[in-house]
C-alpha cells in the first residue's frame, strides 16, 4: 500500500489561509502545515482543539505552592522550631508573611517549568531531535501543506493548484 | 445616543432618599454628651457595675476563679465518695465569699489611694469614647465619599493612559469613561464641603486639626509645618480643581475631534493628558498622605499612596467595566463585542493583583521588622478590624485570582458582573479599613450609617454618570484609532 501525501507549498500567509478554509470544505484531510512564524488564525481555520497546556500551568502551581508550604511547615515549625529573632514559629499561620515570597516564587518556579517541560514532551521537542522539515524553505519564506492521497491524485493536484500554490509535490511517504 | 431609563432614574433617587434618611438617622443617634456615652457604656457592661469599677474587679475575678478551679480539683481527690457536683458546689460558695472578701480588700486599698486618679481616667475614657461614636456618621459619609471621588478618579486616570498609550481597542469605551468621571466635579465639590466641616472643628476626624491635641502632641506639632488647616485645604482644592479641569478640557476636545477635519484637537488631548498623568500621579500621592495617612498622623508608609492608588484603580476599571456591560446590555455599544469586555477584564485581574501586592508589600514590611511606632498600626486593624481587615484580601485577591484567571470566564457576563462586585466591595471595605481605626477604633460595624452612606453616593453616582452619558454620542466619530477599536479581536 503506498503511502502517498501531497505538499503544497505557499508563499504567502493570506493564500496559506484561503486554501486551508477551501481544503476543509472540500473535506480533504490536512495531514500538517508547515510555516516559518505563528499564523494568527491558522489553528481556527483548522480546526484544531485548544490547548490545554493553561490547564496544566494551574495545577503544576497549585503543586509547587503546596510544596512550599509543606516544606517550610515542616522545616521552621515542626521539626526545629527556633526562636529567630524574635519571629513567632508556634503555628504556620503566625510566621505566614514571612514564607509568602518562597510560596510564590516556588509557585511560579514549579507552573512554568513544569508547564515548559510539558509543552516539550507534548510536541515532542529535545536535543538531538532529528528535524521533520519536509521542506528547508518552510523555516525561510514558503508555507507547506501536506496532505493525503487516497487515489485521487489527479483530482487533488488540480485542487491546489487553483488554490494558489506555487508548486504542488506528490511524495512517497515511507 | 443614550435614554436614561426612567426605572434607573428613580431608583437612583430612592438610593439618595433612603441613604439621605440614614445619614440623618446615624448623626440623629450619635451621642450628644458624656452622659448618654456613661449610660451606654453602663449598659454595655451589664447595669450595675461601671465601666471603671469593671475593669478593676476584673483581675480579682481571674485569680479567684483560677484559685477556685485547683481547690476544686483537690477537694475532689480528698473525697472521693461524695459526689463531683456537691463538691464543686461547695467550693464554688467558698470560693465566692473569699472573692467578696478580697475584692472589698482591694478595692479598699485602691479606694484611699487612686480615687481622683480613677475619676480623671474614666472621665478621660468617656470623652474618648464619646468622640469615637460622634465620628461614626461622619467617617460613614467621609469613606463613601472619598470612595465613590476616587473611583471617578481612577477612571480619570485610566482614561488618560489610553489615551497617551494610543490603545487600539479602547477608543470606542472614551465616551463610558468620560460619562463616569462627569461624577468626579460633583464628587469633589461634596468632598470638599466635608474637608472644610472637618477644618471648622465640626468633627474629630482629623485630630492633628484640633489646636488642643496639636499643643500636647509634641510629633504632631513637628508635623504642623505641614499638617495644618489652610495649607491642607488649599492643596485640596488645587488638586481637586487640577483632575476637574482635567476632565473638563478632555471632553470637550474629544467633542470637538468629533467636528473637525484634522487631528489638531486629538493631538491637544494627548498633550494634555501625558501633562495630567505627571499632575495626577504627584498630586495622587500628596492626596493618599492628607485625607487617608494623616487620620493616623503618628504613623506613616512610603508606599500608602501607590497602594491607595492600586485600590481606586481597580476598582474604577471594575466601573467602567460594569457600565458598559449594563450599556451594552441596553443596545447602546454597538460596537463592543466580548473581545473589549475581555481586556477589562484582564485588567480587572491584574490590578487585583497589583493592589494584593502593595497591600502585602506594607503589611509584611512592617510586620516583618516590628518595630514599635509603625505596628501599631497593623495591630488596631487585625485585633479590631480582624474580619474586614483579611476579609478584604479574600475579596479582593483570593476570589478575582479564581475566577477571572480563566479566559472564558472573563467573556460571560454574569461572571463579571459578580465578580465586579465583589471587587467594588472589597474596595470600599479597604477603604473602610484604612480610615475607620483612626477615627472610631473598637465602635466600628457596617450598620445604618455606613450602608445609608454608600447608598447615597451610589445614587448620586448613578444619577450623574447616566445623566452625563445621555448628553453626547456613546461612540466618538474621528478618533484617529475608531476604526481599529470597533473591529477590535482578541
Amino acid at each position: 500500500m503506498s503511502n502517498k501525501v501531497i505538499y503544497a507549498i505557499y508563499n504567502d500567509d493570506d493564500i496559506l489561509m484561503d486554501a486551508v478554509k477551501k481544503t476543509r470544505a472540500a473535506h480533504h484531510h490536512i495531514e500538517e502545515v508547515f510555516t516559518p512564524f505563528p499564523v494568527h488564525g491558522l489553528d481556527k481555520a483548522m480546526g484544531i482543539a485548544p490547548t490545554r497546556l493553561a490547564i496544566c500551568a494551574f495545577l503544576y502551581g497549585c503543586v509547587g505552592i503546596s510544596v512550599a508550604t509543606a516544606m517550610m511547615n515542616y522545616i521552621m515549625i515542626q521539626d526545629w522550631p527556633q526562636d529567630i529573632g524574635g519571629k513567632p514559629s508556634f503555628s504556620y499561620i503566625e510566621n505566614m508573611p514571612a514564607f509568602v515570597p518562597i510560596m510564590f516564587e516556588l509557585t511560579v518556579f514549579f507552573s512554568a517549568h513544569l508547564m515548559v517541560i510539558t509543552f516539550y514532551m507534548r510536541s515532542k521537542l529535545w536535543p538531538f531531535k532529528e528535524a521533520e522539515n519536509p521542506d528547508v524553505r518552510t523555516t525561510d519564506d514558503h508555507f507547506l501543506m501536506e496532505v493525503a492521497v487516497n487515489n485521487n491524485e489527479e483530482e487533488l493536484v488540480s485542487f491546489f493548484q487553483s488554490t494558489g500554490a506555487v508548486e504542488v509535490k506528490v511524495i512517497e511517504k515511507h | 445616543m443614550y435614554t436614561f431609563s426612567s426605572k434607573l432614574k428613580t431608583f437612583s433617587f430612592l438610593l439618595m432618599a433612603i441613604g439621605v434618611l440614614g445619614i440623618g438617622y446615624g448623626f440623629w443617634s450619635a451621642p450628644k454628651d458624656i452622659q448618654e456615652v456613661e449610660t451606654l457604656l453602663a449598659a454595655e457592661s451589664h447595669g450595675s457595675h461601671g465601666e471603671v469599677k469593671h475593669e478593676t474587679s476584673k483581675p480579682v475575678e481571674e485569680h479567684v476563679v483560677s484559685n477556685g478551679h485547683e481547690e476544686a480539683q483537690s477537694t475532689k481527690e480528698g473525697n472521693a465518695i461524695v459526689s463531683p457536683t456537691d463538691s464543686t458546689s461547695e467550693v464554688i460558695n467558698e470560693v465566692h465569699e473569699n472573692s467578696l472578701h478580697t475584692e472589698v480588700a482591694v478595692k479598699k486599698g485602691e479606694h484611699e489611694i487612686s480615687e481622683e486618679v480613677k475619676h480623671a481616667e474614666h472621665a478621660e475614657h468617656l470623652n474618648h469614647v464619646l468622640h469615637q461614636l460622634q465620628n461614626k456618621p461622619w467617617a460613614a459619609f467621609y469613606v463613601a465619599c472619598i470612595f465613590f471621588m476616587l473611583v471617578s478618579l481612577g477612571v480619570l486616570a485610566f482614561y488618560a493612559i489610553q489615551q497617551v498609550a494610543q490603545a487600539g481597542w479602547s477608543p470606542v469605551l472614551f465616551r463610558v469613561m468620560q460619562g463616569i468621571t462627569s461624577y468626579l466635579p460633583v464628587g469633589s465639590v461634596v468632598f470638599f464641603i466635608v474637608l472644610l466641616l472637618c477644618g471648622l472643628h465640626l468633627n474629630h476626624l482629623f485630630i492633628w486639626l484640633d489646636p488642643e491635641v496639636v499643643a500636647t502632641d509634641k510629633l504632631i506639632a513637628n508635623k504642623a509645618g505641614y499638617l495644618n488647616f489652610p495649607f491642607w485645604i488649599v492643596r485640596a482644592a488645587i488638586f481637586l480643581t487640577g483632575w476637574s479641569l482635567y476632565h473638563y478640557y478632555s471632553r470637550k476636545n474629544c467633542l470637538a475631534q468629533d467636528e473637525a477635519s484634522d487631528d489638531l484637537f486629538y493631538k491637544k488631548n494627548f498633550k494634555l493628558s501625558a501633562m495630567f498623568l505627571v499632575f495626577f500621579i504627584v498630586t495622587e500621592s500628596i492626596m493618599s498622605w492628607d485625607w487617608i495617612m494623616s487620620i493616623d498622623p503618628h504613623w506613616f508608609s512610603t508606599l500608602f499612596g501607590w497602594y491607595v492608588f492600586s485600590s481606586f484603580f481597580v476598582s474604577g476599571i471594575t466601573t467602567i467595566a460594569l457600565v458598559t456591560l449594563y450599556l451594552k446590555s441596553r443596545g447602546f455599544l454597538e460596537h463592543v463585542n466580548t473581545s473589549h469586555i475581555h481586556d477589562l477584564a484582564k485588567f480587572m485581574f491584574g490590578f487585583s493583583i497589583f493592589w494584593t501586592y502593595l497591600w502585602f508589600s506594607q503589611y509584611m514590611l512592617i510586620w516583618y521588622a516590628n518595630i514599635p511606632e509603625e505596628v501599631t498600626y497593623y495591630i488596631t486593624r487585625i485585633e479590631l478590624y480582624n474580619l474586614p481587615f483579611f476579609g478584604a484580601v479574600v475579596m479582593n485577591f483570593v476570589f478575582p485570582l479564581l475566577i477571572l484567571v480563566n479566559t472564558d470566564f472573563k467573556r460571560i457576563t454574569w461572571v463579571l458582573v459578580m465578580a465586579g462586585a465583589v471587587i467594588l466591595v472589597g474596595h470600599y471595605i479597604d477603604f473602610f479599613n484604612m480610615i475607620m481605626p483612626g477615627t472610631v477604633g473598637d465602635r466600628w460595624f457596617i450598620g445604618v450609617s455606613e450602608i445609608a452612606s454608600v447608598l447615597f453616593f451610589l445614587g448620586l453616582f448613578i444619577y450623574v454618570v447616566f445623566t452625563a452619558l445621555t448628553k453626547v454620542p456613546l461612540l466618538p466619530k474621528r478618533n484617529p484609532f475608531i476604526e481599529e477599536s470597533k473591529h477590535f479581536h482578541y
